[in-house]
């Protein structure tokens, strides 16, 4: 690891102050950004830790009704406190292990957009609202392919409100070795339409398939999705599975997630 | 009733209190006042000439002490192999030189190009990233058959080929084997891939090398199962340190599955360079390290055919088998696909008629040797794969075509040159179907598919020659070290033990097994008695620790040992109780005299040899302290039966071991628990290879699964409850203890079992699927079940 500055601030306002600097960085739970810098893979001058801002953390519900976690909150907290949202504390409670959960925070997670990490498909499906220090944005535009997002230099997440479905599931088949989401498929049903948001799949990041969620409009169960078929196209090919493989799983896990509802 | 002491008693592991509470001493624990570190740059790409070595800017960075290339290491040893083999045609095998830090060319990712010492780790990394490095990447040869091809590549420009040895076995009987094969009523063959794989001990690797200028000796402390034999290779063939001047030690080890008998280069640098700056040096391996540096295992690709008469009777097996060396020869490695695999294809069965042709290949890979197993697992692999596979073609039960074929008569001359003294196959057998109530299985079966799911049963056998090994017999066979070993067992004055001795333990449990037999032998108290192990300077002269041989070769040096004790504790016994030394009996701890009252304690003998107020000073010395050194006559067979039921999702491929039964025969058996625990272990580490750990490169070389991002262990969840037996015993005939080793049965006995048992899932689903490779992942089930 290189040598850096760290800063933690207590507000919003001086964590946006001291990102900054040049090369800054945020630092939420640490589970991606530290192993890359402990590889040196990555230098930033500064690291501006975000975990001691009151104002970002926890779980409380909005005045429309909708879930909203602080942008510091870590999985653990949403595990345990999103109980008007069972299908994201379910998904909170088996993202990684112990260690992991209670130091990964869902504003990081969003922030990093792995592609095969598991919040940006409860996200995706629910439309959520990632509010950051500047501005709201609709999730539909947050996500913009693989370890990119709408975020400016320096713009932190600072809550992501969710609205809370008529009934919502997350299945997630696990990658062996990382047990992160080969393929994760987050369903989320609401007066207005089904959502359907695949993580882990795509070397796009994660997307909606708009196929099964007009299929799943118009008739919300398993068996809508019969004739419906993912093309391996543009899917993730590596050491664990094809990209024919992965959009297998992506129908298969749709279907049980419509199943589990 | 069970025995709450002594041999056969579940004693409680004593070693664990300290790795339970935090208070192991490992090898990074140990710190030296002046101590340096090491960062070792390594190379990114797979081959390449090294043009040039800037190290001029780095070396005046802060903090670093020296720099070292390979240019430093000129008229130093290479380091060495331990094994020769001779390949079909009466010929050596072809030994590339193995350089400390690589010269003129690298040959793997991972291979060490330069050697910062600095004065922290960072500085060293610091500086590491400044030195101007001109390398030309060269083409790799990463398929073995590839690297064989005419004009491929050559990783050793200095070799004829890539070919390190074409071997055949029993090359007199390739003839007949080739004519059986040709006259038989039914021939099965299976092409299949024994998947490299990454042996992963808790702890990685850690060398510190200190230098006394006073005397001129040089310590290295290491992680290594055998601290005599690197010694040995070190002092004797690479650095020219002679053994009175140089000391391993071998702390508590974290857990080494073969990885850790090798004697790597860093091990050697860190000597060496502490020498040269007159500084202690210390490097710990990252895990990314460990992976690009620790000797891998298995990676072999094999032909099997199996011969069968009109009734089903085995009349000959022929294998083909490419067996992958990596860029450079580690310790032992051609030993493990020749004499330790080959020796093996006779299995439990009397297969009158075998040749096992390999062809050991270098390729820009990391160095592959001996990984839990070493040899035995390929050789049970593709035999009870083939095995499988034939009974489902000839549509009998495979439990019953083993049974047909079973050897029943001890001992027993395979036709691949080893004599198994005793075994009892039909009798682990009956074990295994009731243990894992294979009764059972159709009503299992028929609740699975209820739920949507596939089950499959998979059996097999296995065998292995544990025991390493008779030094003349592995001599002939291109050993380059004789493989006996020692105890010294010293008693104390007051009667207390320490017994000095050759094994090394690294969570076998041999300070609670070890001291066990002392105390049975004595009718001591077992916490009298301290295993002493793991300091070149303060045990014998042992082999240490591999190949399922610490109880029954360093044991039975420890048993002959405590005999001399015996027999000299007898004599003093006799003087002080005034009674011929043949009347002498020792029982639970006291000397009698047969026929009398009369009798004398343990405590009084040893007070008396120490303190010899009244002693026989004219017949026997003073002092109680014995050593012997034990070379076994033959190896040792442990065998057993293995059962793994499976249940595969048919949507997903993804499949779950659901039940897994283990029948062994160990021989007599010291500590039943801690047996227990090593055929736990054992059969953790087979599912782990057989449906999660693929160590893989590209076609340029790197390493694709460079860490536990891509490098899949097998966790708790990934195991079922197993049920494992030892109770059928079938007693070693020609070591003291009657112990057989059990240390790899679980590796060695698993992996076909699970393959079998998907393999049997899918095609009670409809799938003609007749061979998954392993790791049977659901990628690759779903392609199977898919033909995708």
């Amino acid at each position: 690891m290189y040598n850096f500055d760290f800063e933690k601030p207590s507000t919003i306002a001086d964590a946006v102050a001291a990102l900054a600097t040049e090369d800054a960085q945020a630092l939420g739970g640490g589970q991606t950004l530290l192993p890359t810098m402990k590889q040196r893979l990555a230098s930033p001058s500064k690291i501006v830790s975000l975990s001691g801002i009151s104002e970002m953390q926890g779980v409380c519900k909005g005045d429309d009704g909708s879930v909203c976690i602080g942008g510091a909150t870590t999985h653990a907290t949403v595990a345990a406190s999103a109980s008007e949202y069972p299908a994201l504390a379910a998904l909170a409670s088996n993202i990684g292990d112990p260690a992991v959960r209670n130091r990964g925070t869902i504003g990081g997670s969003l922030a990093n957009n792995d592609p095969a990490a598991c919040y940006p498909s409860a996200a995706l499906a629910s439309g959520a609202t990632i509010v950051t220090n500047a501005r709201q944005i609709a999730a539909d535009d947050y996500f913009q392919g693989m370890f990119t997002t709408a975020l400016n230099e320096g713009e932190i997440i600072t809550e992501v409100r969710f609205p809370v479905p008529e009934a919502a599931n997350y299945q997630k088949f696990e990658q062996p070795a990382s047990r992160f989401a080969m393929v994760g498929v987050f369903v989320a049903k609401y007066a207005d339409g089904v959502r359907v948001a695949v993580t882990g799949a795509s070397e796009e990041g994660v997307f909606r398939w708009t196929e099964a969620e007009a299929a799943l409009s118009a008739d919300f169960s398993a068996h809508a999705l019969e004739g419906l078929s993912v093309s391996g196209e543009g899917m993730i090919n590596d050491l664990h599975g094809s990209g024919e493989y992965r959009a297998h799983l992506v129908k298969v896990l749709t279907k049980r997630a419509v199943a589990a509802c | 009733m069970p025995k709450d002491s002594g041999i056969g008693a579940s004693s409680k592991r004593r070693e664990d209190v300290r790795f339970l509470t935090g208070t192991g001493q490992y090898t990074d624990d140990i710190n030296i006042h002046g101590q340096t570190y090491v960062y070792f740059l390594r190379s990114d790409v797979a081959h390449g000439k090294i043009n040039n070595i800037d190290t001029s800017a780095a070396a005046a960075m802060p903090g670093v002490v020296r720099i070292f290339t390979g240019a430093d290491f000129e008229g130093i040893g290479s380091i060495p192999c331990g094994w020769q083999v001779t390949d079909r045609h009466g010929e050596p095998m072809q030994e590339p030189a193995h350089p400390v830090l690589a010269q003129g060319k690298v040959r793997h990712v991972g291979d060490p190009i330069a050697a910062v010492v600095a004065e922290s780790l960072e500085q060293a990394r610091d500086a590491a990233e400044a030195i101007d490095l001109d390398i030309e990447e060269l083409p790799a040869v990463v398929d073995m058959k590839a690297a064989l091809s005419d004009g491929a590549t050559k990783v050793h420009d200095d070799l004829s080929s890539n070919l390190c040895y074409d071997w055949g076995f029993v090359e007199e009987n390739k003839g007949a084997v080739d004519e059986a094969i040709k006259n038989a009523a039914h021939v099965t063959t299976l092409e299949l891939v024994n998947n490299r794989l990454v042996a992963n001990p808790m702890e990685p690797r850690v060398a510190v090398g200190d230098y006394n200028r006073a005397n001129d000796e040089s310590t290295l402390f290491t992680t290594s199962q055998n601290p005599h034999v690197i010694r040995l290779l070190m002092g004797a063939f690479v650095l020219g340190i002679p053994e009175h001047k140089l000391r391993v030690v071998a702390p508590d080890v974290g857990g080494g599955f073969g990885t850790k008998i090798f004697h790597y280069a860093e091990e050697a640098f860190c000597t060496f360079a502490a020498r040269q700056i007159n500084r202690p040096v210390k490097w710990t391996a990252s895990r990314s390290e460990a992976f690009m540096s620790d000797a891998h295992g298995r990676d072999h690709v094999t032909k099997i055919e199996l011969a069968l008469d009109a009734d089903n009777n085995f009349t000959a097996v022929r294998t083909e088998t490419y067996a992958n060396m990596g860029a450079y020869l580690s310790t032992f490695a051609p030993s493990v696909p020749t004499w330790l695999h080959g020796t093996l294809m006779a299995g439990n069965y009397k297969t009158p008629l075998i040749y096992v042709n390999v062809k050991a290949v270098f390729t820009n890979t990391v160095p592959v040797d001996a990984y839990r197993g070493a040899g035995r697992p390929e050789a049970t692999y593709q035999l009870e794969r083939v095995i499988d596979k034939a009974a489902r073609e000839l549509g009998v039960d495979p439990i019953a075509l083993r049974r047909q074929n079973f050897i029943t008569e001890f001992p027993y001359a395979t036709p691949v040159a080893v004599e198994y003294d005793t075994g009892n196959y039909p009798a682990t057998m009956d074990k295994l179907e009731e243990i894992a109530d294979l009764s059972g299985f159709d009503a299992r079966r028929k609740a699975s598919e209820a739920k949507g799911k596939l089950r499959g049963l998979g059996v097999n056998c296995y065998i292995e020659a544990c025991g390493i090994a008779p030094s003349n017999l592995v001599g002939q066979l291109g050993a380059r070290a004789g493989l006996y070993d020692a105890a010294t067992v010293r008693v104390n004055a007051t009667g207390t033990i320490s017994v000095m001795v050759g094994a090394h333990s690294h969570g076998q449990g041999h300070e609670t097994a070890f001291p066990q037999v002392v105390a049975e032998m004595l009718g001591i108290d077992e916490n009298m008695i301290d295993i002493v192990h793991g300091d070149s300077s303060k045990i014998p002269f042992g082999m240490g620790t591999y190949g399922s041989r610490s109880i029954a070769v360093c044991g039975s040096a420890m048993v002959r040992a405590t005999e001399k004790i015996i027999n000299k504790a007898k004599k003093i016994a006799s003087h002080l109780l005034e009674a011929s030394e043949a009347d002498i009996e020792l029982k639970d701890g006291q000397f009698s005299v047969a026929g009398t009252d009369k009798s004398v304690a343990w405590g009084d003998v040893t007070l008396a040899a120490y303190v010899p107020h009244n002693y026989p000073l004219e017949d026997i010395e003073p002092g109680l302290e014995e050593t012997a050194f034990y070379d076994p006559s033959n190896f040792t067979y442990p065998s057993g039966a293995y059962a793994c039921e499976v249940e595969v999702d048919p949507e997903t491929g993804k499949v779950t071991i659901e039940r897994f039964a283990a029948a062994d025969d160990f021989g007599n058996v010291i500590n039943p628990m801690i047996v227990t625990g090593q055929v736990h272990g054992g059969i953790g580490q087979g599912i782990g290879q057989a449906l999660l750990e693929n160590c893989a490169y590209d076609e340029n070389g790197q390493l694709l699964s460079a860490s536990y991002m891509d490098y899949a262990m097998p966790r708790a969840s990934d195991v079922p409850f197993y049920t494992v037996d030892h109770s059928c015993q079938t007693p070693c005939t020609h070591n003291p203890l009657g112990v057989k080793g059990c240390g790899e049965a679980g590796a060695i006995g698993s992996p076909p079992s699970v393959v079998n048992a998907v393999v049997d899932a899918l095609q009670s689903g409809g799938h003609n699927v007749t061979h998954i490779d392993m790791p049977v992942s659901p990628s690759r089930v779903w392609a199977a079940m898919n033909n995708a």
